[in-house]
């Protein structure tokens, strides 16, 4: 019988797993900081998630202990980590699907601000305004006692299909290439330019975002691991996204 | 200097219009892959013949060689083909070496975060990495000995090839550096261009089931080559062709 059976099974009252945790801490501002894996220990408790556990950690045994979280339900996700060496948010990921060793890292390929927390926004930022992610609407006169144009309730359902991304970087740190080449475009950004594409109040052409995606630090430069794909929280169809962009700008290209 | 030259040189070449370059080399890199593979495939078909005898080889090698079209043999008619597939592996190989690991950075980077996520088309494309720079050199020693030597093709030739002059383990090794890189390849396709549009789930068994499919051919194909060189060391060392009785006979008569 393993130690987590042991510790699971016992007579009348069921006892909790005793988690260990393997926790990266590394403070970049600091000189003196080294990388290293700290360990802490905590009971489980039902229904607990990777953020419930992180929260009892800080609250009761190391409050310099640095992850990020806002929303507590996988929208925001500013949670996201390595966990057991793989890209998942914490606040979604229930420590009863995992061994009773947890190893917790920051997501790699963006800034480090500390332990845990990254600037997955900064990131962001930088990819939305080089594939310029909003919507590029006619220059018209604006009629406020005009009704807006109405848009087909499938196209609006594909649109926000796409639209639930929460930019948490997963598949940018699950993502092969973006790891070797720092310039690479990432799931993220095709899937938005995907988005963009399908919306009709932007008028920008295939051309217009060959302009953006076409080299190989865009869709080219993707060698289909599709890592994004499987271990994409809000699972989006990147595959399929990003084969379609794939298509099109090759069309455009030839 | 050509205005275009400054152009470049001032690093101002993408602008206003970004090239079109990189598309058509990502969908050559797909199309050279894409025949490279299936050109294995008849390959292995071709060379497998010699499971059904040596007749059976020695007809594939001459259907090739023109001589049931001319009444006569012309091996240049393969060294033509071994060229055209030469150009093409060449032209591959220049375009996926682009997107190898360029320096100990990415390479290590790589490898660590293949070995961190358990993820197995991450893990995969090491290998297709691995594969693909072995058969730099493994496939074109052996487009050049075709390309050159196109009359050593048959039976004895083939035969004493993998035994007599000891190339077995030549051949073992590019065979699976081909089923392996190929068949990854292949699913790679597949999944790069979202066709044919099926789950992954199906597409990887599909992907082992032919890779599996073409070693065991492989392998006995091999095995075959080898006995045929083992008990013709004496023909192949004389330079002895094989030639099939019914074709004996036929010159006999027809002299």
């Amino acid at each position: 019988m393993s130690d987590d059976q042991k510790n699971t099974a016992s007579g009348g009252k069921t006892r909790q797993r005793m988690l260990t945790f393997h926790i990266l801490r590394y403070n970049p501002q600091d000189p003196d900081s080294k990388p290293r894996m700290q360990s802490y220990q905590l009971e489980e408790a039902e229904g607990m998630t990777l953020f419930l556990a992180l929260s009892e950690i800080r609250e009761h045994q190391d409050p310099t202990l640095q992850y990020d979280f806002v929303c507590r339900a996988g929208i925001c996700g500013s949670c996201s980590m390595l966990i057991n060496g793989r890209p998942g948010l914490a606040c979604r990921t229930l420590t009863k699907e995992l061994d009773a060793d947890i190893s917790l890292a920051p997501l790699p390929v963006f800034e480090l601000i500390g332990d845990l927390s990254v600037n997955t926004g900064k990131w962001m930022r930088g990819m939305s305004e080089r594939l310029e992610t909003w919507v590029h609407a006619k220059e018209e006169e604006v009629n406020l006692s005009k009704a807006e144009t109405r848009m087909d309730a499938e196209l609006a359902d594909k649109i926000y299909e796409l639209d639930r991304c929460v930019e948490c970087g997963s598949c940018v740190a699950a993502c092969g290439t973006a790891q070797m080449r720092r310039d690479f475009v990432g799931a993220v950004g095709m899937n938005k330019v995907a988005r963009f594409k399908l919306d009709p109040r932007d008028v920008r052409t295939d051309d217009d975002f060959y302009e953006l995606v076409g080299d190989d630090s865009g869709v080219f430069g993707c060698m289909s691991l599709l890592g994004c794909h499987d271990i994409c929280p809000k699972e989006l169809p990147l595959q399929t996204q990003i084969a379609f962009l794939r298509r099109k700008m090759a069309t455009i290209g030839c | 200097m050509s205005n275009e030259t400054l152009i470049i040189q001032a690093g101002l070449s993408e602008r206003p219009r970004k090239s079109r370059l990189p598309a058509r080399l990502d969908l050559l890199q797909s199309m050279t892959g894409l025949f490279l593979a299936l050109f294995m495939w008849g390959h292995m078909f071709f060379v497998a013949s010699i499971l059904l005898g040596k007749d059976a080889m020695w007809t594939i090698t001459k259907f090739f060689e023109g001589y049931f079209f001319f009444g006569k043999a012309y091996p240049g008619l393969v060294s033509i083909v071994v060229a055209v597939v030469a150009v093409v592996f060449v032209l591959h190989a220049m375009l996926a070496v682009r997107k190898f690991p360029i320096n100990y950075r990415q390479f290590s980077v790589y490898r660590a975060h293949a070995k961190s996520m358990r993820h197995g088309d991450t893990t995969m494309w090491m290998w297709q990495v691995y594969t693909g720079f072995l058969m730099f050199f493994l496939a074109s020693a052996h487009l050049y000995q075709m390309m050159v030597w196109p009359q050593a093709i048959g039976p004895y030739g083939s035969g004493g090839r993998m035994w007599v002059d000891g190339l077995w383990p030549f051949y073992l090794t590019l065979l699976l550096l081909v089923e392996f890189h190929g068949g990854i390849g292949l699913y790679r396709l597949a999944v790069k261009w979202c066709w044919p549009n099926a789950g992954r789930e199906f597409l990887k068994k599909l992907k082992w089931g032919i890779t599996a499919f073409f070693l065991i051919l492989g392998l006995a194909t091999l095995g075959a080559y080898i006995k045929i060189g083992i008990e013709n060391q004496d023909k192949y060392l004389n330079g002895e062709h094989y030639t099939p009785a019914w074709v004996q006979q036929a010159e006999e008569s027809a002299r």
